[in-house]
C-alpha cells in the first residue's frame, strides 16, 4: 500500500513539475555516493568525477548534498552498514557500486523500506526495489569482432586476450566475442589470459606467438592491448589489428603507428564518469521522472579520427572519461524506456 | 570499586561514549528505528565474537572464524534454503567438524594459530564451491526473525540481550562453564582431578563452531543473500570484541557480556566515523585508534588497582 501512496506521490510531482521548468523540486534533495574501492586508477577517475560533476550540481542548486563514502575496505558487510548510516543521515538518494550484487540487498531493501531511491552501477546489486546501470559486457565482446568483421569482410584468424580466469566479467565478454565470431567468417586461433595488465599480457603473448599461424586481428578485454603490440613488435610477424581499452598507454602507442604508418583499429571501454551518469538518473528519478528499472551503459569509443583528442585529454597511467550531463542522462533513460 | 568492577564496567563505558557521540552527530539514531539500523549488523558480529571468545578461553585462537562464518552463511542461503534436511545436516558436521579439530590441536599438540590459519582456507574453498558467484536466499523463517519489529525495544538490541544472557549464565554460572575456564585458567590441575582435556577443548571448539553458525544464518538473515567472503573481516573484529570486552588472551579469563558490548562497539566506532564524515583513509587507522585508547585507559586501570 505504502509503495502505492509513493507511486501515486510520484506521478503527482511529475505532473506538477512538468508544468514548472527547472529542477525547482529536487534543490532540496540530497545524494549520497556508496563506494566499495578505491584502488585502483578506474576508481579514482571514477570518484574525480563524481567530485566535478555532482559538485557542479550542488553549486548550481539542482541538489541539496551530493556527497562521496568509500568504505574503508572492500567488504560486503562494511558497505551494508555504510548504506544503513546512510538511511540515518537522511538521504533522499543514494548510488552504489557495491561490493557484491547480492550481499548488500538486505540494506538496499531497509532503503527502498524508507523511502529512499537506490541506484546502482557498474557494481549492480540485484534487489529488485533498486534502479541498475548495468555494464553489457557480452556486447564489448561483440562490437570488437563487429569492427574487425566490418575491416576484414574475408575473415582470417583471431588471437583472443581474455581477463582474470573466473571472473564473470572475463566470462562475458568472451562469450560475446565468440558468440559473434560463429556469425563471421573469423576463426579463433588462440587464446590466452593476459589479466587486464599490459606486462602479463605481453608475457602470455609472447609464449603462445610461436605456434600461432598469421594473426589478422586480436580481440581484448581492456588493459592488455598494449603488452599484446609489444610482444607481437619484437617478433617479425606483420602488425595485427589489435583492438584497444582506453587506457593511456594504449592509446599513446595506436597514435605513434597511426603517425608512422597508418595503422587503424578502434578502442572501447566503460568510462569511470559512468558514476555521473548514475547521478543524474537518481536526480531525474527523485525529479519524478518514470525511468526503468535496468538501463544499461553506453560504451565510451574511440575511433580513428577521434584518437589524438582523446590522447590528449587522458592523464598518464589513467584511462580514457568522458562525464555526463543531464542530456547525456536523459538519452540513455530514453531509449531503454 | 573490585578490579574485577572495574574491568566490568570500562566496555560498558566506552560503548556510552561512542553511542552518546553518535547521537550527538545525528540526531536521527535517536530512535527506534535508528538504533535497529546502528546495530543490526552487529548481531552476527556478536555471534562471532562469543565463538571468538570460546576458543580464546581454552587459551587458543582462531583465524578462522571469518572464513567459518562465510561458510556457514553460504550454507544457510543455499543448502538450507532448497534441501532444509541436506542443509541442516551439513551445518551440525560442521560444528562436529570444529570439535573435531580442537581435539586434534590438543591431541596432537599443535599451535591452534596455525592449524586454523589452514582451516581458514578449507572453509574458504568449501564456501567458493558452494556459491561460486554470490546468491542464494534465506529461508523465510529466518529472514522473517531477522527483520521481526517487536513494540518498544528494536530487534537488534533484544538480541544482543539475550546472547548476552545466555552465554553470561552458560560460561558463569554453570558447573560445565567452570570446566571450560579451567582448560585456561590451570589446564593440569582439571587433568589432575581426573578430568578429559581433549573432550573439555572439544566441547570448546564444537561451541564455538556452533555460535559461528549461528553468526552465518543471522547474517543471512539480514543480508538476504551470501557470498564467499561475506564475512572475512569477522576473524580480527571477533578477536579485537573479545579483548575490548574485558577478556584477557590467557587464563581462561573472558567475559560473555563484555564480548557482546565489544562487538557493539566496534561496530558503533565504525558508524561514528562515517557520521564524522572521515575520509575513508583515515577510518581503519582511527578504528584503531580507538581500540588502542580503550585499551591503554584498561590498562592503566588496571595497573592503578595493583599498586593499592
Amino acid at each position: 500500500m505504502s509503495r502505492h501512496t509513493m507511486l501515486m506521490g510520484a506521478v503527482a510531482t511529475f505532473a506538477l513539475c512538468a508544468a514548472a521548468p527547472g529542477f525547482a523540486d529536487t534543490s532540496g534533495k540530497r545524494i549520497a555516493l556508496s563506494n566499495n574501492y578505491a584502488g585502483n586508477s578506474w576508481r579514482q577517475a571514477m570518484l574525480e568525477s563524481w567530485d566535478k560533476v555532482a559538485g557542479a550540481a550542488v553549486s548550481d542548486g539542482v541538489v541539496a548534498a551530493a556527497d562521496a563514502f568509500t568504505t574503508s575496505e572492500n567488504q560486503a558487510t562494511e558497505q551494508a552498514a555504510q548504506i544503513q548510516n546512510m538511511i540515518l543521515q537522511g538521504y533522499d538518494a543514494i548510488v552504489i557500486n557495491a561490493a557484491s550484487p547480492t550481499a548488500v540487498n538486505g540494506a538496499v531493501k531497509e532503503a527502498c523500506d524508507a523511502g529512499i531511491t537506490v541506484v546502482s552501477f557498474d557494481g549492480i546489486v540485484t534487489e529488485p526495489c533498486a534502479w541498475r546501470i548495468a555494464v553489457d559486457f557480452k556486447l564489448m565482446g561483440r562490437e570488437q569482432v563487429k569492427f574487425l568483421a566490418a575491416k576484414y569482410p574475408e575473415g582470417g584468424n583471431l588471437l583472443e586476450i581474455r581477463g582474470l580466469a573466473g571472473v564473470f566479467v572475463d566470462d562475458e565478454i568472451s562469450a560475446g566475442i565468440h558468440d559473434e565470431v560463429s556469425r563471421s567468417n573469423f576463426k579463433i586461433v588462440g587464446s590466452v589470459h593476459g589479466d587486464w595488465a599490459q606486462d602479463v599480457a605481453q608475457k602470455a603473448v609472447a609464449g603462445i606467438l610461436p605456434s600461432l599461424p598469421e594473426i589478422t586481428g586480436v580481440v581484448t578485454q581492456g588493459g592488455d592491448g598494449y603488452g599484446t603490440a609489444q610482444a607481437i613488435a619484437a617478433t617479425d610477424r606483420p602488425m595485427p589489428t589489435i583492438v584497444m581499452g582506453n587506457r593511456q598507454d594504449e592509446l599513446a602507442w595506436w597514435a605513434e603507428q597511426k603517425a608512422a604508418n597508418g595503422y587503424e583499429t578502434t578502442s572501447l571501454s566503460i568510462a569511470p564518469g559512468v558514476s555521473t551518469l548514475a547521478f543524474w538518473v537518481a536526480q531525474q528519478i527523485l525529479d519524478g521522472k518514470e525511468v526503468p528499472h535496468d538501463l544499461t551503459v553506453p560504451f565510451l569509443t574511440i575511433e580513428q579520427d577521434g584518437l589524438e583528442a582523446a590522447l590528449e585529454t587522458t592523464p598518464m597511467g589513467s584511462v580514457s572519461n568522458v562525464e555526463y550531463n543531464l542530456d547525456d542522462a536523459l538519452a540513455v533513460i530514453d531509449p531503454a524506456g | 570499586m573490585t578490579r574485577e568492577h572495574l574491568r566490568f564496567m570500562l566496555p560498558i563505558l566506552s560503548l556510552s561514549i561512542l553511542l552518546v557521540g553518535v547521537f550527538y552527530l545525528q540526531p536521527r539514531a535517536m530512535s527506534y528505528f535508528g538504533l535497529n539500523l546502528l546495530f543490526n549488523l552487529a548481531i552476527p558480529v556478536a555471534l562471532a565474537t562469543i565463538a571468538q571468545m570460546m576458543i580464546i578461553m581454552v587459551n587458543d585462537i582462531d583465524l578462522s572464524i571469518g572464513t567459518f562464518v562465510s561458510f556457514c552463511a553460504c550454507v544457510t542461503a543455499t543448502l538450507v534454503q532448497d534441501t532444509p534436511l541436506l542443509g541442516y545436516t551439513v551445518l551440525a558436521l560442521a560444528i562436529v567438524g570444529y570439535a573435531a579439530i580442537g581435539a586434534v590441536i590438543h591431541i596432537r599438540g599443535l599451535p591452534a594459530i596455525v592449524v586454523t590459519l589452514g582451516m581458514s582456507f578449507v572453509w574458504a574453498g568449501l564456501a567458493v564451491l558452494l556459491l561460486p558467484s554470490p546468491g542464494g536466499s534465506p529461508p523465510p523463517w529466518l529472514r522473517t526473525l531477522m527483520t521481526m519489529k517487536p513494540p518498544l525495544v528494536p530487534f537488534a538490541i533484544i538480541a544482543a540481550c539475550v546472547i548476552a544472557a545466555v552465554t553470561h549464565l552458560f560460561i558463569k554460572r554453570s558447573s560445565f562453564g567452570v570446566l571450560l575456564r579451567g582448560v585456561g585458567g590451570n589446564e593440569r590441575a582439571l587433568e589432575r582431578s581426573g578430568w578429559s582435556i581433549v573432550w573439555l577443548k572439544a566441547a570448546a571448539y564444537g561451541l564455538a563452531g556452533l555460535f559461528g553458525v549461528l553468526a552465518g544464518m543471522a547474517l543471512v538473515g539480514l543480508t538476504t543473500s551470501a557470498d564467499a567472503n561475506i564475512a572475512l573481516r569477522y576473524t580480527l573484529l571477533s578477536i579485537a570484541g573479545v579483548i575490548l570486552g574485558g577478556g584477557e588472551f590467557t587464563g581462561g579469563r573472558v567475559s560473555p557480556i563484555g564480548a557482546v558490548i565489544g562487538a557493539l562497539t566496534l561496530t558503533l566506532a565504525a558508524s561514528f566515523l562515517s557520521f564524522l564524515r572521515l575520509s575513508s583513509d583515515w577510518q581503519i587507522g582511527a578504528q584503531g585508534a580507538i581500540l588502542i585508547l580503550v585499551l591503554a585507559v584498561r590498562l592503566l586501570v588496571s595497573r592503578r588497582e595493583g599498586a593499592a
